[in-house]
C-alpha cells in the first residue's frame, strides 16, 4: 500500500514544553491508524499539525507526496471530527453537514444529494431539520462524522471520537467506524488514550510518549512484541520481574534465571515481562525443565466470566503477579486463597526488556 | 415561616421601590400629558389631547426623527468599532484579557460631563487636533470639528462604546474555539468563517450591545448641548427645555412618553427579529 501521509522529524514546542519531538511516521492508503498515548503525549498536537491548526517548528509533512504544510488549513484535503464535535449550534443537521460543500461552492441538487448521502451513511435520515441541541450525544457524533466525511477528504482526522459516549454506545460506534472506513475507503487517523479502543479499531498504532513515537506497529506487534517497558505496560496487562540480563534470560536477585526473548545488553538491568493469560498455575513444579517456574501464594481470586483473575504474591521476585486462568481449566476449582502454588510459563511467552529509567522502577513498585 | 410570607418579604422591598420610583412617576407623566399648561407654568387639570397633536408638528417631529437618525448612526459606528475590539480582547491570551477590559471600562471612573468637556478641548478651533493638523501642515485653516453632528456622534460613541464592547466580549469569549476551527477545516476562509459562524453565534450580544448604545444615545441631552452647540438639538434637549425653560410640563410629559413609546416599539421589533432568526437558522 502506498503512503498517504509522511512525517519527517516533526517537532513542536509550546514555550518550554516539548509537544512533539522529531516524530516520523508513514500512514498508508486506506489505513485505520491510531495515535495512542497518555494525555500530554503529543498525539492531539500531531493531529492538529495535520489539520493545519498548529505549525511545526521543524520537520516535513507531505500528503500524496506534496508539501502539506504549504497548504492553508481551509484548503487541505483533510477533514477533522473534533472531540467536542464542534457542531454549529445555529444551523440544523442538514446545514451543518452541507456547510463544507457550500464552502466549495457546491449548489442545488448536487448539494442536496451529497448531503443526504452523507446523512444516510450515518443513519441520520429524517433528522435533517433538527438543531444540534435537540439531538442525543450519539446523534451529535454522527452529525460530526457526516459533516467531516461529506467532502470526501483524503484523510479523516478523529480526535477522541468515542470519549464522550457511554460505554455501550462506544462499543457500537467502534464497529460503526470500522464499517464506515471500509465503506468509504478513506484513511482514518484516530487519536485516543484508550488502548482497548485503539487495539480493536486500528490497523496500525503509533504509541506516543513525551512527544516521541515510542513504537509503531499492528495491534498484534505491540501486544506480543513490545519494545519497551512503557509499551508493554500501556498495552494490556503485563507482569514484570526485575533482574539482570544474563546469558539466557533474566537473573533475579535470588539467582533464579527466568528465560525469555528480547534485547537487553549483557549484565545490564532488565525486565522479564509476561502476559497474565500466558501464566499457567500448577499444584506441583512442572516436569518441563525449560519452563520458567516461580512459587507463589494466592492473594485474591475474582471471577469475570471467561476467566478467573488470580492475584499471586511471588516472594522470590518480591512482586505481585496477575494470572488469567481459563474457567474451563479443570484445575481452576482447586485454587483457593492462601494456597501456595507454582506459576509457570514457557520462555517463548516472555519478553526481556531493558530496565533503564528510575521512573519505570517507580511505576512498578 | 410560610412560603407565601417568605416570598412577600423577599419581593417586598424591590416591588415597593419599583412602585414608588417607576410606576408612580410614569403614571404621573402619563396623566400630565393629557393636561394643559397653566398660565404661570403650573398645570390646569383639563383633559385633552392637544399635546399629542402638537407633538406631530414637523417642528417637533423632525427633532424626534433626527434623534433617531443620530442614535442609529452612533449605534452603527459603535458596533463597527466595538466588535473588533471585543473580538481582539476575547481572543487575546487569558492573562491580558482582564487588563484590556479594565482599559475599556477606565473612562467610567470619571464623570460623564468631564469626559465630554475633554472632547471640547480636543476638537475646538485651537484644540489639540487642529493644532496638530496645522503643525503637520495638513490644513491651513483650522477645521470646524466642534458644534456639529459629527462632534455629537463622536461624543456619544465615545461615551457608550463600553456598553457595546462588554456584551460582545462576553459572548465571543464563550464561543468554543473548535467551532471556528471546524469552519476553517471545512473550507471557510477567515472572513467567511467570521460571517457564517462567529456573527450568527454572537447575534444576541450584537442586539444587546446595540440596545445598550441606542437607548441612552437617543435620550441624551448633555452631549448635544456641549458638543452639538445650539444648532444640534435632540429629543432629550427638547424635553429638558419643556420642563425647565418653557415650564410646559404637560407637553414635556407628552414628548417623554412618545420617546418611551418609540424605544419600546424598537425593542419589541428587535426582539422579534432575533427570535425569528433563531427559529429559522
Amino acid at each position: 500500500m502506498s503512503a498517504v501521509i509522511e512525517m519527517q522529524g516533526v517537532s513542536k514546542r509550546f514555550g518550554t514544553a516539548i509537544a512533539l519531538d522529531a516524530v516520523s511516521l508513514t500512514i498508508r492508503e486506506n489505513e485505520f491508524y491510531a495515535l495512542l498515548g497518555p494525555s500530554g503525549c503529543g498525539k492531539t498536537t500531531l493531529l492538529r499539525v495535520l489539520a493545519g491548526f498548529e505549525t511545526p517548528d521543524e520537520g516535513d509533512v507531505s500528503l500524496d507526496g506534496k508539501d502539506l504544510l504549504a497548504i492553508r488549513p481551509n484548503r487541505r484535503p483533510v477533514n477533522m471530527m473534533f472531540q467536542s464535535y464542534a457542531l454549529f449550534p445555529h444551523l440544523n443537521v442538514f446545514n451543518n453537514v452541507a456547510y463544507g460543500l457550500r464552502m466549495d461552492r457546491v449548489r442545488g441538487s448536487e448539494l442536496e444529494a451529497r448531503t443526504r448521502d452523507a446523512l444516510a451513511m450515518v443513519q441520520l435520515d429524517g433528522l435533517e431539520g433538527r438543531r444540534p441541541n435537540q439531538l442525543s450525544g450519539g446523534q451529535r457524533q454522527r452529525v460530526a462524522l457526516a459533516r467531516a466525511l461529506v467532502k470526501r477528504p483524503r484523510v479523516l482526522l478523529l480526535d477522541e471520537p468515542l470519549a464522550a459516549l457511554d460505554k455501550k454506545l462506544r462499543g457500537q460506534m467502534q464497529m460503526e467506524l470500522k464499517r464506515l472506513q471500509h465503506a468509504v475507503g478513506i484513511t482514518f487517523i484516530v487519536v485516543t488514550h484508550d488502548q482497548g479502543e485503539a487495539m480493536e479499531m486500528a490497523d496500525r498504532i503509533a504509541l506516543m510518549r513525551d512527544g516521541r513515537n515510542e513504537q509503531e506497529g499492528t495491534p498484534e506487534e505491540l501486544y506480543e512484541r513490545p519494545a519497551s517497558h512503557f509499551v508493554a505496560d500501556f498495552i494490556g496487562d503485563m507482569n514484570f520481574f526485575a533482574g539482570t540480563r544474563g546469558a539466557d534470560g533474566v537473573r533475579l536477585e535470588t539467582g533464579t534465571i527466568l528465560r525469555g526473548h528480547g534485547d537487553a545488553g549483557a549484565e545490564s538491568p532488565a525486565w522479564l515481562a509476561v502476559r497474565p493469560e500466558k501464566l499457567v498455575i500448577a499444584q506441583a513444579r512442572p516436569a518441563h525443565a525449560e519452563d520458567n517456574a516461580l512459587e507463589a501464594e494466592v492473594v485474591d481470586i475474582s471471577y469475570s466470566g471467561q476467566h478467573l483473575s488470580v492475584r499471586l504474591r511471588v516472594p522470590e521476585a518480591d512482586a505481585l503477579v496477575l494470572a488469567k486462568v481459563d474457567t474451563a481449566d479443570p484445575n481452576v476449582a482447586e485454587i483457593e486463597r492462601g494456597q501456595t502454588l507454582w506459576c509457570c510459563w514457557p520462555p517463548s511467552a516472555s519478553r526481556i526488556l531493558p530496565r533503564e529509567s528510575y521512573s519505570e522502577v517507580r511505576e512498578n513498585e | 415561616m410560610p412560603e407565601s410570607l417568605r416570598r412577600a418579604l423577599l419581593l417586598g422591598p424591590g416591588l415597593t421601590w419599583l412602585a414608588l420610583f417607576l410606576v408612580v412617576p410614569t403614571a404621573t407623566v402619563l396623566l400630565y400629558s393629557f393636561f394643559e399648561r397653566g398660565t404661570y407654568g403650573g398645570i390646569d387639570t383639563i383633559l385633552n389631547i392637544e399635546n399629542y397633536v402638537r407633538a406631530v408638528d414637523p417642528l417637533y417631529f423632525g427633532i424626534l426623527l433626527k434623534s433617531l437618525r443620530i442614535a442609529a448612526v452612533v449605534t452603527a459606528v459603535a458596533l463597527v468599532i466595538g466588535y473588533p475590539v471585543a473580538y481582539l480582547i476575547a481572543t487575546a491570551p487569558k492573562r491580558l484579557q482582564i487588563p484590556l477590559l479594565l482599559l475599556v471600562m477606565l473612562p467610567f471612573w470619571s464623570n460623564y460631563l468631564i469626559r465630554t468637556y475633554a472632547w471640547i478641548v480636543l476638537l475646538n478651533r485651537e484644540g489639540l487636533i487642529n493644532n496638530a493638523l496645522r503643525w503637520l501642515g495638513l490644513v491651513d485653516e483650522p477645521l470646524s470639528l466642534l458644534y456639529n453632528d459629527t462632534a455629537l456622534v463622536i461624543g456619544l460613541v465615545y461615551g457608550y462604546l463600553p456598553f457595546m464592547v462588554l456584551p460582545l466580549y462576553a459572548s465571543i469569549a464563550r464561543l468554543n474555539p473548535e467551532i471556528r476551527e471546524a469552519a476553517t477545516d471545512l473550507g471557510a476562509s477567515s472572513l467567511r468563517g467570521f460571517w457564517t459562524v462567529t456573527v450568527p453565534l454572537t447575534r444576541q450580544a450584537i442586539a444587546a450591545g446595540c440596545i445598550f448604545v441606542f437607548v441612552p444615545s437617543i435620550g441624551n441631552f448633555i452631549t448635544p448641548d456641549l458638543l452639538g452647540g445650539g444648532r444640534t438639538k435632540m429629543i432629550g434637549n427638547l424635553i429638558y427645555d419643556q420642563f425647565l425653560k418653557a415650564r410646559d410640563w404637560p407637553f414635556g410629559s407628552t414628548l417623554a412618553l412618545i420617546l418611551i413609546g418609540v424605544m419600546m416599539a424598537l425593542l419589541f421589533l428587535q426582539a422579534w427579529f432575533v427570535n425569528r432568526q433563531m427559529r429559522h437558522g
